[in-house]
């Protein structure tokens, strides 16, 4: 058989991914749904929040990373739950420090926990700080297009705006935005929030999308093992028929027979 | 001595190293990350770092997230 689906690989900040699903890690039963479901997704970028260590909890006890270990995965430390640039920073900071100077690092600042929006002008506050301390910044933002070309003014190596809001499974509610921010953007765009099903993914790569960053659409799924599979194979389904472009849409119908040689003509 | 650690407090002996907290925390050799006064504390040098009193220590590690 002939090979026709030849891809590019997602390049973010210098580094090659085969594939464009981005899987967050938060919400699973357990860390070993996690890790398979982390599996069955085909994902090589994988999400994980920085809290504060239990102390006093058992030492032995099993570790986030030791199910999605580092070696296995290429790790983004999100600095979810940060409503500050300062906070953010330091997240990040101490992230890197975790992963033994692992620079790549998805910087998130919300505006209020109802919305969990992000606060774009923090946002920017902290990309800039970032940037200029060695960090590479995948941003997660709204969806204005003069925000996004803003971050990569800034030199944010990838741009995620929602595509609605966090943990809504709403899907992506404005595709012009997401459009207009793909159309103009020199580094990858990755819808970050809001799917909510698989046709919401293969939504977001038919766009344009470079890739699709995801956690709840899958942990929060009845079935997280059949849906991370259903999110693999959405974003290649998307992204394929993105690469092989849609046919024109037409006003009326037209027959995909020939006309000519039909028996009673 | 008395420091913040993690935002509570705890009554540390004098003098005691970075190393020193985390070994009596039990999580020597874990995936953590250490902060004094908001500013990192690298692995590296964990041993010579002295706490004083009243330093805001952080000791994070990774966790689920989105």
């Amino acid at each position: 058989m002939i090979d026709i689906f030849q891809d590019a690989p997602l390049r973010i900040a210098g580094r090659e991914f085969a594939s464009r699903l981005l899987v967050g890690t938060g919400k699973y039963r357990d860390f070993d749904e996690t890790g398979e479901a982390i599996a069955a997704s085909g994902a090589e970028v994988v999400t994980f929040a920085v809290r504060r260590t239990n102390l006093g909890q058992d030492a032995a006890a099993p570790n986030l990373l030791d199910v999605v270990s580092p070696e296995r995965y290429t790790l983004l430390p999100n600095t979810a739950g940060c409503y500050t640039a300062k906070d953010a920073v330091r997240t990040c900071r101490l992230a890197r420090e975790l992963l033994d100077g692992h620079n790549l690092v998805k910087l998130e600042v919300l505006g209020d926990d109802t919305t969990l929006y992000p606060d774009v002008v923090e946002t920017l506050a902290a990309a800039e700080t970032l940037i200029n301390d060695g960090f590479d910044v995948m941003v997660y933002t709204s969806d204005d297009p003069i925000v996004a070309r803003e971050l990569e003014r800034l030199g944010c190596c990838a741009v995620m705006p929602l595509g609605s809001l966090i943990g809504s499974g709403h899907g992506i509610q404005n595709p012009h935005n997401i459009r207009l921010i793909i159309e103009q953007a020199a580094v990858p765009v990755l819808v970050d929030a809001g799917i909510g099903t698989a046709s919401e993914a293969a939504l977001a790569m038919e766009l344009g999308c470079d890739g699709v960053l995801m956690n709840s659409a899958i942990a929060h799924a009845r079935q997280p093992l059949l849906m991370a599979s259903a999110m693999k194979q959405a974003v290649q389904a998307g992204r394929e028929a993105f690469l092989a472009g849609r046919m024109p849409r037409r006003q009326s119908a037209e027959p995909s027979s020939p006309l000519a040689g039909r028996i009673n003509a | 001595m008395q420091i913040q650690l993690n935002g509570e407090a705890r009554t540390l002996e004098a003098d005691a190293s970075v190393a020193r907290l985390v070994e009596a925390l039990g999580l020597t050799g874990r995936r953590i990350a250490v902060e004094v006064n908001e500013e990192i504390v690298p692995k590296s040098v964990h041993a010579e770092t002295r706490l004083a009193e009243g330093d805001r220590v952080e000791i994070v590690h990774a966790i689920g997230g989105g």
